[in-house]
């Protein structure tokens, strides 16, 4: 029987695969981590242990990274690569499938600043990732900065592994994404858990060096919080900050980074409802590390490479994650971020949906489907609540990098579109040469497209037809369509080789 | 296992990933960059923004928070761009 494909192991794929494996059909499950669980189940890399089990007919491929996806009759062609990062040696296989889970993930959108580009400036998700996966601290005095509550878990994180947080700075205001659209006030009626939530903060107020602001957020809780799950979570993540004396400030950021070869110092300032600095505002404060994290980036090279509709910088999917393209599905945050438990019922819907296109017969997953649109109404009011505003602009000097790898200022992206008049992406890059390196404008595409007022910032930068970076020789290897044209029917399943240098 | 850092024999485990050993050495940078030879660590963490490059057993460009580290590799710093040794 015909395989259902599954890229991404966090908890869209590892639901996408138990879906269908469930619904009786084989899964190949590829990841780029040694170990299951992507950015948010990030599991530790050295403890010798693995927490999540497949089930039976799901083959998984750890290590691997899909570099392209072509289409072929009747389905796609993917095209992995297997072995240590980057390095030679790696095996390349390709796999043809009727049925492909796309579950790709998302990662932090960093603003620029000047001296963003200091080592020791990092994202929230680095640090995450370091303190999760590696037991390592960014830094032993750390300021976070951003938007939105994904930088409460980083500073636990953070503390777990003896890190000093000086503060975490929230650009919007703090908790209002916590609420209900419309309900931001303490005017209704407690839901179910709330009420608890609140009293057992309040109670830890007095024990807070901020008191007046707990106890707003308590009372702005009790009327508002959607599910007793994300009160609980919220409560733990401002207990931890309260028991270690971390200010928790709305309105501020970091806007500059100070240092010669790393960061020393950054300027915190106060911003206006738009992002702008409060003149006067500005105070600097020593630091070994900033953690900057205004968001999430969705990875879509491989869906944008198969074709997928794409709206307002996210694929578009209908009720069964089934996107524009027959046989492909997406789920998780290329859909929309939403988090982890709406990213797992997405991909239980579209493992389930990809097994029916392989012809298993199974009952709809209308759990997940009531779960799914909850979980979007709440993801849809977060978005509101956490925009990232344009303010940011202003934060820039001439000098600021705004493309990290190929070391384009801000300066030389004004005049590539002011005085050369480039309009559109491509005319930008050139021009430019912001977007044109290693990273393929994965980290500045977004924000060069909002500063050249290119349409579609959101998605303006996602063509990129070899998905990740792979050696001339790997390329060499790789089947070739073109060569030898394929049929979903009579090409073998995988096509094992050794890469060298 | 043990690995070289610039010519230095260094502890490290299994597991453990470039960045990871580097960062425990102390190290925050270990790249410069090719036009302005500014130096350059870990900057995503999750493999995307390719700021983290370095040479691993002669062969540049390795993303350090990606690669694991292998007993006995020889992990060096990376100088602008680099050609394969």
């Amino acid at each position: 029987m015909m395989r259902v494909v599954v890229i991404g192991a966090g908890p869209a794929g590892m639901a996408a695969a138990h879906a269908a494996a469930g619904a009786g059909v084989p899964v190949l499950l590829i990841d780029s981590e040694a170990k299951l669980g992507g950015q948010y189940h990030r599991q530790s890399a050295t403890d010798g242990t693995e927490k999540f089990a497949l089930p039976d007919g799901v083959e998984y491929w750890a290590e691997s990274v899909v570099w392209a996806i072509e289409p072929i009759a009747g389905g796609h062609r993917v095209h992995v690569s297997t072995g240590p990062a980057d390095g030679p040696g790696r095996v390349s296989r390709s796999v043809n499938t009727a049925a492909l889970v796309l579950a790709t993930g998302a990662h932090d959108r960093a603003l620029p600043f000047p001296g963003w580009d200091l080592p020791g400036v990092v994202t929230a998700g680095a640090a995450q990732a370091l303190a999760k996966g590696q037991g390592v601290a960014i830094g032993q005095r750390v300021l976070l900065s951003g938007t939105g509550p994904f930088l409460l878990p980083v500073a636990a994180s953070l503390v777990d592994v003896g890190a000093r947080v000086e503060a975490v700075l929230e650009a919007n205001t703090v908790l209002t994404g916590w609420l209900r659209p419309g309900e931001e006030s303490a005017t209704t009626e407690p839901r179910r858990g709330g009420r608890h939530t609140a009293r057992a903060l309040a109670e830890r107020d007095t024990t807070s060096r901020q008191p007046g602001k707990l106890a707003d957020w308590s009372r702005q809780l009790s009327g508002a919080v959607t599910s007793p799950g994300k009160a609980a979570e919220l409560a733990g993540y401002l207990g931890l900050l309260a028991r270690q004396r971390i200010p928790y400030r709305s309105r501020q950021a970091v806007i500059a980074a100070h240092g010669d070869d790393r960061v020393e110092a950054a300027t915190v300032a106060k911003l206006d409802v738009n992002w702008r600095v409060v003149p006067g505002s500005q105070r600097d404060v020593e630091v070994d590390a900033v953690c900057v994290g205004f968001g999430f980036t969705p990875q879509l090279e491989l869906a944008t490479a198969v074709g997928c509709a794409v709206a307002d910088g996210f694929v578009t999917v209908d009720i069964s994650q089934a996107t524009s393209v027959a046989g492909v599905f997406a789920a998780g945050e290329l859909t929309g971020i939403g988090g982890a438990v709406l990213s797992e019922h997405e991909g239980t819907v579209a493992g389930t949906a990809a097994a029916i296109a392989l012809g298993a017969r199974v009952k709809r997953p209308s759990k997940a489907l009531r779960h799914i649109r909850t979980g979007r109404r709440f993801a849809a009011a977060m978005a509101a609540a956490y925009p990232v505003r344009s303010g940011w602009q202003s934060w820039l000097s001439d000098d600021t990098l705004v493309c990290r790898c190929e070391e384009v200022s801000c300066r030389e992206l004004r005049s590539a579109v002011d005085e050369h008049r480039a309009d559109g992406v491509r005319a930008v890059k050139l021009v430019s040469r912001a977007g044109l390196g290693r990273c393929q404008g994965r980290i500045c595409g977004r924000n060069v497209a909002e500063l050249a007022g290119l349409p579609e910032p959101g998605s303006a930068f996602a063509r990129r037809p070899i998905a990740v970076p792979i050696r001339l020789a790997e390329l060499a290897e790789a089947d070739s369509p073109q060569a030898k044209p394929a049929e979903l029917a009579d090409s073998p399943e995988t096509d094992s080789r050794e890469g060298t240098a | 296992m043990r690995v070289t850092v610039d010519g230095v024999e260094v502890e490290a485990a299994s597991g453990q990933t470039v960045a990871a050993v580097l960062l425990r050495l102390g190290r925050v940078s270990w790249r410069t960059t090719r036009e302005a030879g500014r130096p350059r660590g870990i900057f995503c963490g999750i493999g995307v923004c390719h700021d983290c490059l370095v040479v691993v057993n002669g062969v540049p460009d390795v993303r350090a928070c990606q690669r694991l580290v292998g007993d006995g590799d020889d992990v060096r710093t990376q100088h602008g761009a680099e050609l394969p040794s």
